[in-house]
């Protein structure tokens, strides 16, 4: 039964939804094959102006935490251990709440 | 002597792993599903070639999380032998029994081509069954082999022995041409500092009858059997 106790207490630990777009890439030290193929073929396009491209992912996902720091920690965690290999990529994040 | 074969979904290299051991070396061998949670009595363990959860996000990256490789880390950090063939040392890399990387071939495609790999180190249980520097043709198949190490862990590995095959050509040099996926400084295989843990990106599976073109891989299973018994064998529980 919602009590008025156990509403506050719900509200306390109000949790939100966050969504957190991570973008991995290969770190600047690692030779990127898929960079170097495209920048060719811009290249090849006639694309004089093109510079250096490299090859990244992007990872959209949605979390629940209580606030920004729990969901920033949550990402970098699984930033670290899952969506890039530390000894080859590096990885940034932005973070919004949802809805 | 009984191996055990890890079988991830999607690895492809199990049987192969598994018909050499039982029908050209005549021993003992059991699969072992990834959500196992033990190693049963296995003497050794094999982390077979394939594409473990269809390589998703890095290869090896989702199968290291699987329910088996927590035995697998307390098997080899008490000592035991573990060898990843090919997915098995993608495996292995990314749960950081090994050092180092392997992603995207440098030339992007595919390769699937008898290769020749130098013995660098013929004093590991994998290899011992080598001679110094030996030429061991064995076939490789794969998209993401390029191996990649950091400056200090190439030093490192270079000072503790833990380089042990290098791609070469028929006569032996490690040269450019030789080198069939941009990986540093041709490495094709590698072992932990323990030197109980060990991956290479060659099928020795692949190559264990001269029907297949080459016999050579039986030299890896042969030094691993070399070496238990002299060591005595290494019960995982």
């Amino acid at each position: 039964m919602l009590t008025a106790r156990s509403l506050n207490v719900w509200r306390e630990a109000e949790i939100l939804q966050w969504k957190a777009k991570v973008e991995v890439t290969l770190k600047k030290s690692v030779l990127d094959p898929q960079g170097v193929a495209v920048e060719n073929s811009l290249k090849a396009l006639g694309y004089e102006q093109i510079g250096q491209v490299r090859v990244g992912k992007y990872l959209e996902l949605t979390l629940d935490a209580a606030d920004r720091e729990e969901a920033a920690e949550l990402v970098e965690d699984m930033s670290r251990r899952l969506l890039s290999n530390p000894v080859i990529e590096d990885f940034s994040y932005s973070l919004q709440e949802a809805g | 002597m009984k191996f055990g074969v890890i079988v991830f979904p999607g690895s492809n290299c199990d049987l192969d792993a598994y018909h050499l051991i039982r029908d050209q070396l005549h021993k003992q061998a059991v699969y072992i599903r990834h959500d196992a949670l033990s190693l049963g009595d296995c003497d050794l363990v094999i982390l077979p070639g394939g594409f473990s959860y269809g390589d998703y996000l890095r290869s090896g990256a989702i199968a290291r999380f699987s329910k088996i490789m927590t035995a697998v880390e307390t098997f080899a950090a008490a000592g035991g032998l573990v060898l990843g063939i090919c997915n098995g040392f993608q495996v292995l890399t990314e749960a950081g029994l090994l050092p180092g990387a392997l992603y995207r071939n440098n030339h992007l495609q595919f390769r699937c081509q008898q290769v020749n790999i130098r013995v660098e180190n013929n004093k590991t249980p994998f290899t011992n069954a080598a001679g110094n520097q030996e030429i061991l043709k064995m076939p490789i198949a794969h998209g993401d082999g390029n191996y990649y190490a950091s400056p200090d862990q190439q030093n490192e590995m270079e000072a503790h022995g833990q380089i042990l095959f290098r791609y070469v050509d028929e006569s032996g040099e490690a040269t450019t041409e030789a080198n069939p996926n941009g990986s540093l400084d041709n490495i094709a295989g590698v072992c932990n500092r323990k030197g109980n843990v060990a991956g290479l990106m060659p099928h020795p599976e692949r190559a264990g009858e001269n029907i297949l073109g080459s016999a050579d891989g039986l030299i890896i299973f042969k030094s691993l059997l070399s070496y238990l018994e002299r060591e005595g064998a290494f019960i995982c529980d």
